[in-house]
């Protein structure tokens, strides 16, 4: 932690330190949403998927071939705990459900949606701005297919409710997700996250 | 008028469902908030748009 404080400032390593953030989704964002987070210092992390790694999740998801067939939050604990072993890890390995979401999430100070489905990340953000209102939410809506890097970016819309990615791009009439832009998407959450607890709000 | 989105949209006196079922949005992707504050999903058949409103639909696609 002594050598995060070095690079970061004492003031905002505290900060970071002192966090905890949820990540719901533990695919293409919320992969690297985790390892970006952990790397920087956030002291905990709630991480919440209810599936196992498969062998099409390799080519965009931060898990190994030897994991295939683990729990996304057991292999994703694992391999956190050997980049950044002073992070507070918790897995919840179960579906977010309209019932479960406010229980499940009520000790995050900022929760970031990272879902795959577009049903299910409309039913998270509802549920979030309608039930944790002082929460703070980092959602993603559009980052599939090959289109230019440039057009993926973050948008505030609530008082405290972030969006990210182009908003469009839906991985059904792209050619899926590539690797790369669904980690610029997750970058952008994973920096808005950082800049929240920095104290600084605006995008 | 009512600003949707940034565009001035004749909808004063639709709720907010009689003016979603008017557009291409598909109810359960989007999440919909008014003058700032989330409308709840619960309160779209009760809410009544007004003069000078200003919503905001995000409309989720998948991937991630």
């Amino acid at each position: 932690m002594d050598a995060l404080a070095v690079r970061h400032g004492a003031e905002l390593q505290r900060r970071f330190s002192e966090a905890t953030v949820a990540v719901c989704g533990l695919g293409g964002l919320g992969s690297n949403i985790a390892i970006a987070l952990a790397r920087a210092g956030v002291g905990k992390l709630v991480l919440i998927d209810f599936d196992k790694v498969d062998i099409t999740n390799l080519h965009r998801q931060q898990y190994k071939a030897s994991q295939i067939g683990q729990y996304k939050t057991e292999a994703l604990a694992e391999n956190l705990s050997e980049i950044a072993p002073y992070t507070d890890i918790k897995t919840v390995t179960a579906k977010l459900t309209e019932d479960n979401l406010a229980d499940l999430l009520k000790d995050a100070d900022i929760i970031c949606e990272a879902l795959d489905n577009a049903e299910a990340k409309a039913m998270l953000v509802n549920g979030v701005l309608e039930r944790l209102p002082e929460c703070f939410l980092v959602a993603a809506s559009g980052m599939a297919g090959m289109d230019t890097p440039n057009t993926i970016k973050t948008r505030k819309i609530g008082k405290q409710f972030y969006l990210c990615g182009d908003e469009v791009s839906d991985v059904e009439n792209t050619i899926g997700l590539v690797a790369s832009r669904v980690m610029l998407c997750a970058a952008h959450q994973a920096q808005t996250v950082l800049r929240i607890l920095a104290g600084e709000y605006e995008v | 008028m009512v600003k949707v989105n940034g565009i001035e949209v004749d909808a004063v006196g639709k709720t907010v469902s009689e003016y979603i079922a008017t557009t291409e949005y598909d109810p359960k992707r989007i999440a919909v908030e008014r003058n700032g504050d989330i409308v709840f999903k619960s309160q779209y058949d009760v809410t009544v748009l007004e003069d000078g409103d200003s919503l905001e639909i995000v409309s989720f696609v998948g991937g991630g």
